[in-house]
């Protein structure tokens, strides 16, 4: 007979394992969850998660995590309930408030700011029994597609360190990508957790706007922000995803609908589903390499049973330019409070208080933030507010009027690329313009408020390439079931990052 | 200047007013929303602006808001949306404050606040109620070289009522006034206070050419402390204003402070007329979409207001117009007084205790009739004991007096003086022989038949009882005893 396995070991394999069987095993008291927070501190030293190689966090606690763990055993060993999260380790972007480790959103106006209170997802992370190790790298304030705007350096992507993770949720996507946590929270404004989950060759949800709390979030678009789960499977960020859902009575936005058990069918037939093929997303000049992956996927729907239809979103094209305004707008007023007077950066200045206000913000926000604060400060100005944010609000109803027409009329999910290009090397992108462009696919998804996820649907040269599942508001079961389906039609072809660990 | 100076213009006035609504919490959050706490204790997350929190809106500041939109005859939106106005400034946390702009609560009501005849209503027009919360306080003189920020005011949830340029005189800004203030406070809304800045006033005003009707340039006239000041620095800028435009000047739009102790207006030197707010709608709070029949019944359970309280009070219990009017100008005298007219019974005897003793009584303590120690089921009682004899008028005023300082009720307070009236016999007949017997002559003479002395005695008897026999008995058993 084998001997067992010693159990740090054990816990280090789990950490390579569906979170059902990790916990499982956790539950049946097979793990002990501090065995599976040292795998994945383990875990983040193997694969160089520091500073200075990938840079995946902005602060990190052993100690108080090893305690939760232990909490957890004693939980586990009262026979109480421990969750459905029961000792996973998740990492959190560094925009979400945690107590004890500091929130600082990759900025430097909050640098060392600890928050005094927990964001309702965090809270509901750990009531499930998940273990928080760490805070995750960010684009500054999450405003960006590649994290280089982190006022702590850039993260890179453990696929290809030459490369960006893509972003702003890059250090979240890295985490998960290169093995040390199986989930872990991110935000998307815009694109901002499909995007780096496309780039890292992992999945990544973007909720159904109000489905998640945002009490929390450090609010940048309010109108367009949400809380989203990245993971290495679709069955577990939607394990995630059911754990942070609900309404919550501290977010006003949040809506009070049923979250559903998202049950995943092992045999995961699609027949009957209707996935639409929008043309807008496919357009002339698409890189052949994201193309050709994409017919592959609406291959494997078909064989699956489902009928690919040619559809339309005409407004399309208006979303880049609707959500550079709609964005800033909202980011330009969000980040007033960052003045200086009650908490992070203070700059001293001769010039009274003025002079503070422009010398905190001048010294605490990087040259994205400040470009979009100014940006959107224009367009909410008198004599602008008609022609821009007004005009951009009005043009966003129409996108979300395409998503509503299109789900009306017997499509099911859209499926699109998620990015344009695979991911780009770090300082490649120097036009911010060209940045934007990044969030093609995924910004009408936030301005419609619809869910989407994004799937790996495979390689090109070594590096991964994502597909988009968007459905219907508060239809995540539906984008559920097809995002499974695909990725176990396409299991099999081998996906980066998955052999490594 | 002289009232004859400024005879051929004409004063216009739209009135701006904050009105802090009587929540137990703040507008958005949890906290505390009492005056006077220590700095500072009266925040949390929300209120203090941390990054990641998120306003949730009370729906009592809705009801309460509601009820002073109805009070005015409002039309009540069933859908409004609540704005962000954004500026920065140390007191105000978030870098801006959550009010309604384009879509407000409430719009286009009235208040009438007199009559020109029985058949002309002078009525004010209410262009407006919206919602709003109030900023933090910012502490200049707490330390030196530094100012301090108190934000248990951050968050507290007022209304602002708009009025239309209505009023043509500083008698009727006043009046206006006045009348508002009573009506907020009969309909519960508010505290009312100018003084601890539950109301605060704000006044556009601009002077116009007598019979003309384009309205002249406005000014903001601000930092008005009481009602009077309100009516005086509308005079003073009046006058300013008028003087300029005779000399062929013209009016600044600008923002003006009233000086008290200068008894002038001068121009403030803040730049608020250059700020852009750059309102837009708050996102982080869906559209107010109000359930109408809420609204119906909050409508339906606005406690009586003056004019109706008015109406009744004279008609239950036979007041004249005057004291009707005087009596209902503040709520809780009103419902003083009507709880002391039903617990004595005796309204005539409650009306004339309520204006006479109790109002001398509350002057002299300095205190509000809801802090007042006599409550009005005690006052009642008092009135009662009079009315059926058991204390005289004299009496009752001691008691009254013994009430004021202790809070007692007057049957143990009386008790405890010994003033309630004796009427027993062997008591009367003990004092009525002891003053027969110590005024010989004037008993002999009232024998004799001198029955005018009668009242002397009477008088005597009353005296040696301390005021507490009854002089209704003494009359009857007199006689009697003198013969025996």
């Amino acid at each position: 007979m084998k001997p067992p396995p010693r159990a740090p070991d054990l816990a280090r394999k789990l950490l390579a394992q569906p979170l059902t069987e990790c916990v499982a095993c956790v539950r049946e008291g097979g793990a002990l969850p501090s065995d599976l927070v040292s795998a994945a501190f383990d875990r983040a030293d193997d694969v160089g998660a520091g500073r200075e190689s990938l840079n995946i966090f902005l602060a990190t606690d052993r100690v108080r995590a090893t305690e939760s763990a232990k909490e957890l055993t004693a939980l586990i060993g009262r026979a109480e309930a421990p969750g459905n999260l029961a000792g996973a380790p998740v990492a959190v972007k560094d925009n979400i408030a945690t107590l004890h480790m500091p929130t600082t959103c990759g900025s430097k106006v909050l640098e060392g700011y600890v928050s005094p209170y927990e964001a309702t997802v965090v809270r509901r992370l750990r009531a499930n029994g998940a273990v928080i190790i760490g805070k995750t790298n960010m684009d500054e304030f999450a405003m960006g597609s590649s994290t280089e705007n982190s006022a702590y350096g850039p993260t890179r992507n453990p696929v290809d360190i030459r490369r960006v993770p893509g972003g702003s949720s890059g250090g979240s996507a890295a985490a998960v990508a290169a093995g040390i946590v199986r989930l872990a929270l991110g935000s998307e404004t815009g694109g901002s957790v499909r995007q780096p989950a496309s780039f890292c060759g992992i999945v990544g949800v973007k909720p159904t706007y109000g489905r998640v709390s945002r009490y929390g979030l450090v609010a940048f678009g309010s109108s367009l922000d949400q809380v989203g789960v990245l993971g290495r499977s679709v069955e577990d960020t939607a394990i995630g995803l059911e754990v942070i859902a609900g309404c919550d009575q501290l977010d006003s936005t949040s809506a009070d609908v049923p979250v559903p058990r998202y049950e995943l069918e092992k045999n995961a037939r699609l027949d009957g589903l209707v996935i639409g093929k929008p043309k807008e997303y496919y357009p002339e000049g698409l890189d052949p390499r994201v193309a050709e992956r994409c017919e592959r996927a609406l291959d494997a729907f078909r064989e699956l049973g489902a009928e690919v239809r040619d559809v339309s979103l005409p407004h399309t094209s208006y979303s880049i330019p609707v959500y550079y305004v709609v964005a800033p707008a909202e980011a330009s007023s969000n980040l007033a409070r960052f003045d200086g007077v009650r908490y992070g950066l203070r700059v001293a200045s001769e010039s009274g208080l003025t002079g503070m206000y422009e010398a905190t913000r001048a010294r605490g926000f990087g040259p994205e933030v400040t470009r979009r604060v100014m940006l959107g400060t224009y367009v909410l100005s008198a004599g602008y507010y008609d022609a821009y944010y007004k005009k951009a609000q009005s043009v966003r109803t129409l996108i979300a009027q395409d998503f509503r027409d299109v789900f009306l009329s017997g499509v099911d999910v859209l499926f699109t690329p998620t990015t344009p290009t695979p991911a780009f090397e770090l300082g490649a992108v120097k036009d911010p313009y060209e940045m934007y462009l990044s969030d093609i696919f995924t910004a009408s998804a936030n301005l419609a408020g619809v869910p989407a996820i994004s799937v790996p649907i495979g390689t090109a040269s070594g590096l991964p390439i994502g597909g988009q599942i968007i459905a219907g508001h508060f239809e995540e079961s539906a984008m559920f079931r097809a995002a499974f389906g695909l990725e176990r039609a396409l299991a099999g072809k081998a996906l980066p990052g998955e052999g490594s660990a | 200047m002289s009232a004859a100076a400024t005879a051929d213009y004409e004063m216009v006035v739209g009135l701006e007013v904050h009105v802090q609504l009587k929540t137990r919490t703040k507008a958005f959050c949890a906290c505390s929303a009492d005056f006077g706490a220590p700095p500072n204790t009266n925040v949390c997350p929300v209120c203090l602006a941390l990054p990641g929190a998120l306003p949730v809106l009370n729906r009592h500041a809705v009801e309460l808001a509601l009820r002073a939109a109805l009070a005015l005859e409002c039309k009540v939106n069933e859908t409004s949306v609540f704005a962000r106005k954004n500026y920065f400034y140390p007191d105000l946390p978030k870098g801006y404050q959550i009010s309604q702009y384009d879509r407000p609560l409430a719009e286009k009501g009235w208040l009438t606040i007199g009559e020109l005849d029985e058949h002309t209503p002078v009525r004010v027009g209410i262009t407006r109620v919206h919602m709003e919360e109030d900023a933090g306080k910012s502490v200049h003189d707490r330390y030196p070289g530094a100012t301090a920020i108190d934000l248990n005011r951050a968050g507290v949830p007022l209304i602002e009522i708009v009025s239309e340029p209505d009023m043509r005189s500083a008698a009727e800004a006043g009046a206006y006034l006045r009348l508002l203030k009573q009506i907020l406070s009969y309909a519960g809304v508010s505290d009312v206070s100018m003084e601890e800045g539950s109301l605060r006033v704000d006044a556009n005003v601009s002077a116009r050419i007598r019979g003309t009707t384009k309205l002249g340039t406005k000014t903001e006239v601000k930092n008005m402390n009481s009602f009077s000041a309100v009516e005086r620095a509308l005079d003073s800028e009046f006058a300013r204003q008028v003087e300029l435009l005779r000399g062929g000047g013209t009016v600044q739009q600008q923002t003006m402070l009233w000086h008290g102790t200068k008894g002038e207006t001068r121009p403030s030197r803040s730049k608020e007329e250059s700020h852009d707010y750059r309102y837009f709608p708050e996102p982080d709070l869906p559209p107010l979409v109000l359930d109408m029949e809420w609204v119906g019944r909050v409508g339906r359970e606005i406690p009586e207001l003056p004019d109706a309280r008015r109406k009744r009070m004279a008609e239950e219990f036979k007041l004249s117009a005057a004291d009707a009017e005087l009596l209902t100008a503040s709520a809780g005298m009103s419902e003083y007084f009507e709880a002391v007219a039903r617990a004595s019974l005796d309204p005539k005897a409650a009306l004339n205790w309520v204006m006479g003793e109790v109002s001398a009584a509350i002057n002299a303590a300095g205190v509000t009739i809801d802090q007042f120690a006599v409550r009005p089921a005690d006052l009642g009682e008092l009135l009662r004991m009079v009315r059926d004899d058991v204390l005289s008028h004299t009496a009752a005023k001691r008691v009254f007096a013994r009430m004021v300082e202790t809070g007692k009720p007057p049957a143990q307070v009386a008790a405890e003086e010994g003033l309630q009236k004796i009427g027993d016999d062997s008591a009367l007949v003990g004092w009525i022989d002891e003053v027969l017997r110590e005024n010989p002559a004037e008993a002999t003479r009232y024998r004799n038949g001198e029955t005018k002395l009668q009242g002397v005695l009477v008088g005597l008897v009353m005296k040696k009882s301390k005021g507490r026999a009854d002089p209704r008995k003494v009359n009857q058993l007199l006689p009697e005893r003198a013969r025996s």
